[in-house]
């Protein structure tokens, strides 16, 4: 427990005191809501229909930013080395990784998140609706990613075979989250069943992600 | 404790790194792995480690943790020192400390940071540090953590004579605590008693042998 708590505590003061990860996500999150409305012009009855949708790509695209980072760094300086020697089992290593990568990232997107929906004038209910999806749904992100970290590692040329790896795995929890915001908006559309299957794929990602990031990073060390 | 290898084999990118290397270190020993530059020194010291698959032959530990893997009971020293620049000096190596030490086995901090001459540091970020002082702090780990082997790639490396000699006392307190050394080196690092395992095409393992360049 010490080991992992260590670990958490290590991570997130690197990326406070690194800087980059937290203020260039949400800053990268306000330019793409802000470009949408330039595109589809200032029809706000349009934006405030399609203004989840257009949060939740915004939250996507900025929480792969930084993901690229999430095993490159120890890798480049040797630490990953050391972590795989180490007792703690890797799978429980990438998931508190993940978890410090979410709490700096993930989660200010999230709390970011009500303030962009004004630029979309979206009404109070749409707005908590999107936040609490984009709390649930950002970590399931967060672990899917390290999947894509992980084999980008040993490819050796991260960010944009990141992108490409990770997105269309994302392609679900991006469909139950924007329905279940959806629901605030549109009377017609229940909340609680997408919702529900946005929490189980988040679930499911926490176990799943760690185990294939872990393998993926046992195998890229030759 | 005794660590063997039998008919050792290195397979990396489709290409044979070396084959047949054996060796037999036991408790209180130094294996010095000599060779030119790609013999392979580096990847058997990372096989050891288990960050290198072993594709052929055997690597055993007798006498060790049967709870523990060898990879879990041995510290390597590589070519990059793990240190993070954001990071003081004291927190790098209190990290690490935590995270190798798992329960048992981690002395204080403060204690390896004196072992290696950077108590004084102790509160700078290690982004300041020189190279050899990196590598101190690199090497500040293995008094910090208890483990029974030492895999040291080219350790001196970087390092001033203070620095080497001190050193060199740790590694021969290390082996009369009844510890192994195994380290990759072009020189020599202060062990007077130790093997010699030569990894030119042919592996030989010779105690005290002059081999020649190869052929």
């Amino acid at each position: 427990m010490k080991a992992l708590a260590g670990l958490l505590v290590r991570d997130m003061r690197l990326a406070v005191r690194l800087g980059g990860g937290a203020p260039v996500g949400v800053l990268f999150f306000l330019v793409v809501v802000t470009l949408i409305p330039f595109a589809v012009g200032p029809d706000l009855a349009l934006l405030r229909r399609i203004g989840p949708a257009i949060l939740w790509l915004g939250a996507l695209l900025a929480s792969l930013l930084a993901l690229d980072r999430l095993f490159a760094a120890d890798h480049e300086d040797g630490a990953l080395d050391l972590l795989l020697m180490s007792r703690v089992p890797l799978e429980l290593a990438v998931a508190v990784k993940a978890l410090a990568h979410w709490v700096t990232t993930g989660l200010p997107l999230a709390v970011a998140a009500p303030v962009l929906a004004l630029l979309l004038d979206l009404d109070p209910r749409a707005m908590a609706a999107v936040t609490v999806t984009l709390v649930v749904g950002t970590p399931a992100l967060t672990f899917i990613g390290a999947v894509g970290a992980a084999l980008a590692v040993t490819l050796r040329r991260g960010g944009l075979i990141l992108a490409v790896l990770v997105l269309p795995l994302t392609i679900p929890v991006l469909i139950f989250g924007v329905a279940a915001a959806n629901a605030a908006i549109v009377d017609a559309v229940p909340f609680g069943a997408p919702f529900t299957i946005l929490c189980a794929l988040a679930l499911a990602s926490f176990v799943l992600g760690p185990f294939a990031a872990a393998a993926a990073l046992r195998h890229g060390m030759e | 404790m005794r660590l063997t290898a039998r008919s050792l084999a290195c397979i990396r990118s489709g290409r044979e790194v070396f084959s047949g290397v054996e060796f037999a270190v036991s408790a209180g020993e130094a294996l010095l792995v000599l060779g030119r530059n790609g013999a392979g020194k580096s990847s058997l010291l990372r096989m050891v480690a288990g960050l290198v698959r072993v594709a052929g032959g055997r690597l055993a530990l007798e006498g060790g943790d049967p709870e523990l893997t060898l990879a879990e009971q041995a510290h390597y020293v590589g070519h990059q020192d793990a240190v993070k620049p954001a990071l003081t000096v004291a927190e790098n190596l209190r990290f690490w400390a935590d995270y190798l030490g798992g329960t048992a086995g981690v002395a204080a901090p403060s204690g390896a940071l004196e072992a290696v001459a950077l108590a004084g540091l102790a509160d700078l970020p290690a982004g300041y540090l020189s190279a050899g002082q990196k590598r101190r702090l690199s090497l500040a780990r293995l008094v910090a953590v208890k483990r029974p082997i030492w895999l040291l790639d080219e350790p001196t490396s970087a390092l001033d004579a203070a620095a080497q000699d001190r050193l060199s006392g740790l590694m021969r307190h290390h082996l009369a605590g009844g510890g192994i050394v195994l380290a990759a080196t072009h020189g020599p690092i202060g062990l007077t008693a130790a093997t010699e395992l030569r990894l030119d095409g042919a592996a030989a393992d010779e105690p005290g042998r002059e081999g020649g360049p190869p052929a």
